[in-house]
């Protein structure tokens, strides 16, 4: 568009037009996978909102000092059970601790005991599924069916009796490290599986025999071929697992088998519904930490469902 | 030409069927049953045959990419399907493979530059760095890519471009053996005679020894010395391309010969045309594989396995009645 200055506006923009729709034609020809994925993302509205929720929700616990003057285990009895008011949005709990702050960063705890479990799942769920589906035979026969094994553990009463064999030798600070590692060890095997059925069809494509023909290591060819190949399920399976983590985790804290208080979880801030009285007569104190949960589960499976969408090839 | 780097002796390549629930073996498909022959230093052996005749697994046991039922496989003297590990990661940068579909034999998420740099950083030649690249846009711009194409990803060339690729990734190792393994089947015939042309001159400039398979008659006849044909599992005639195309001895080259078309309306080709399909390679006929879709089978046929000899210059044949 040289010497576009001379020409009127209304010429400028019909001249535009073709222009325009060109660029988008050469764009579409060499579109990369990653720009073909951003833009069918683009398009699923649904989970663009479920993306903007739970950016909110993370950045709500993130900034949390910035966004409450409280400090959420610092007690004021002369301020006990308060209803929600000016200084205290959603009041105080029975020992005078103010509720949003607890709540916000209880998501903390929740989100990043989520995210957390979710990566030991993808480690130990990738290398299994990836070395199974590489080697096949025995190997895949002896990691399939370990993994089974793990499937078919019950997963609440196993992990309430990890919990409570191990969680009473751990100060309650540290508690949600165990907790992490709970539902991270338990939940491995579904993504193995598909990691693994994944692996053994890309393990026949010319590109990986070409690398075992240069003498590539078979341990580089995993990780460098194959397994950056299943990325796009990996990242799939991952959200729609944080969102199942962060369930489990507000279970199990809601039991008491968590993270127990002090620390703050949007699941163990449940708890006070345990109470009929509470339960009836003080809304605040239950409602706001349930809605969370369910809008942090809630968004994170509609991204997770975009991201599928968005990620296999055959959906327009 | 000089001595033979590669020696093929009696090369079989089994693949077992499972049946049922306890996956009983029930049987074999002999994909290649019993394959020998030599490959000179800078020779093109042309390797064709119809679709499923082994021409591929053959290939690709050579390279041990397949593990061999029976046979041995001698490069350069050095036994290839039983050398040990560090021995044959050595073996490796003298024998290398182009594949046949452009498309899923590179990386996706791999760059020009990783997927041509990758082995020779795995064989410790070159550390990551201006060394490496140098090299990289070396043996790129030989292959008829340019430097700037160095950090883009597969999908954003063309077939023939990403054939090239295939080809620079082979040769950066600088290998003297390489096995084409229909590099130009997938490519439109303009691009085609880019790539073949490509192959030719590197096999001037480095004396690489080629091993094409192909099922285009054309193009084999236009790049090999010599040309072995495959029916089945089996070689049934390899010799010197003007020999075995003037003068076809097995009754099998003869029907394949005899169906490249002609771009000549007036002129009147008698055709031999096979009867039946090709039978299945779980279970071959007797004797002479060749015997139920021959013209000249008699009873020795169905009995006897011919041998594969020598009709003098070098001209080999498994058939009973060629002189």
């Amino acid at each position: 568009m040289e010497g576009g200055e001379q020409v009127t506006e209304k010429n400028l923009e019909i001249e535009k037009k073709p222009v325009n729709m060109n660029n988008n034609e050469a764009e579409q020809e060499i579109l990369s996978p990653w720009k073909m994925f951003v833009r069918k993302f683009k398009k699923n509205k649904v989970s663009i909102v479920g993306l903007i929720i739970l950016i909110i929700m993370i950045l709500s616990a993130l900034l949390a000092p910035i966004l409450t003057p409280y400090d959420p285990y610092e007690m004021d009895y002369s301020k006990i059970n308060e209803p929600p008011s000016k200084e205290h949005w959603l009041g105080t709990d029975e020992v005078g601790r103010d509720y949003l702050t607890r709540i916000l960063y209880g998501g903390r705890v929740s989100m990043k005991v989520g995210l957390f479990a979710v990566i030991i799942e993808i480690i130990i769920g990738a290398l299994i599924g990836g070395l199974a589906g590489y080697y096949g035979g025995w190997v895949d026969n002896i990691l399939m069916r370990f993994s089974e094994i793990v499937m078919s553990f019950p997963f609440l009463p196993l992990a309430i009796t990890i919990s409570a064999v191990i969680g009473t030798k751990v100060e309650p600070q540290r508690r949600m490290y165990i907790v992490m590692m709970i539902i991270g060890f338990l939940s491995w095997p579904g993504l193995a599986r598909m990691v693994r059925g994944q692996i053994l069809s890309l393990r026949e494509q010319e590109f990986v025999q070409a690398a075992r023909a240069l003498g590539i290591r078979d341990s580089k060819i995993i990780l460098r071929h194959l397994i950056p190949n299943t990325v796009g399920y990996i990242i799939v399976s991952a959200t729609l697992g944080m969102a199942g983590a962060i369930m489990s985790e507000s279970g199990l804290s809601f039991l008491g088998l968590g993270v127990t208080p002090p620390t703050p979880t949007w699941g163990n801030l449940i708890q006070n519904a345990r109470e009929v009285y509470i339960l009836r007569n003080r809304m605040w104190l239950w409602l706001p930490p349930g809605v969370c949960i369910f809008l942090a589960v809630m968004s994170i499976n509609l991204l997770g469902d975009g991201l599928r969408d968005a990620i296999d090839p055959k959906s327009k | 030409m000089s001595e033979a780097i590669l020696e093929v002796k009696n090369l079989k390549k089994h693949f077992p069927i499972y049946k049922g629930a306890f996956r009983r073996k029930v049987g074999d498909v002999k994909a290649v049953d019993g394959i020998s022959f030599k490959l000179k230093a800078g020779e093109t052996l042309g390797l064709v045959g119809e679709s499923g005749c082994g021409k591929s697994t053959t290939g690709r046991t050579i390279l041990k990419l397949l593990d061999p039922t029976e046979g041995s496989v001698k490069y350069k003297d050095k036994d290839v399907l039983n050398a040990p590990k560090d021995e044959m990661l050595k073996l490796r940068r003298e024998m290398q493979i182009v594949f046949q579909d452009p498309y899923s034999s590179l990386n996706p998420r791999m760059t020009v530059s990783q997927i041509v740099g990758e082995a020779l950083i795995e064989h410790k030649l070159y550390k990551k760095g201006k060394e490496l690249d140098e090299y990289i846009t070396e043996v790129i711009t030989r292959c008829g890519l340019a430097k700037y194409h160095m950090n883009r990803y597969p999908h954003e060339f063309s077939g023939g471009q990403r054939q090239r690729i295939g080809i620079a990734r082979a040769l950066a190792l600088n290998p003297s053996f390489i096995v084409a393994d229909e590099p130009v089947s997938a490519l439109d015939v303009s691009i085609q005679s880019q790539v073949i042309n490509l192959l030719t001159d590197l096999q001037k400039e480095r004396g690489i020894s080629y091993l094409f398979i192909s099922h285009d008659l054309g193009v084999v006849k236009y790049i090999s010395h010599r040309i072995g044909v495959m029916y089945l599992g089996n070689l049934v005639e390899l010799s010197e391309k003007n020999a075995l195309f003037d003068n076809p001895k097995h009754p099998y080259t003869q029907a394949l010969l005899s169906a490249i078309p002609i771009p000549d309306p007036t002129k009147k080709i008698n055709r031999i045309l096979l009867k039946g399909d090709i039978p299945s390679p779980a279970n071959p006929p007797s004797g002479c594989k060749f015997h139920t879709r021959c013209r000249y089978a008699k009873d020795i046929c169905k009995e006897q396995v011919p041998e594969f000899r020598d009709l003098g210059g070098e001209h080999f044949v498994a058939c009973h009645f060629a002189k």
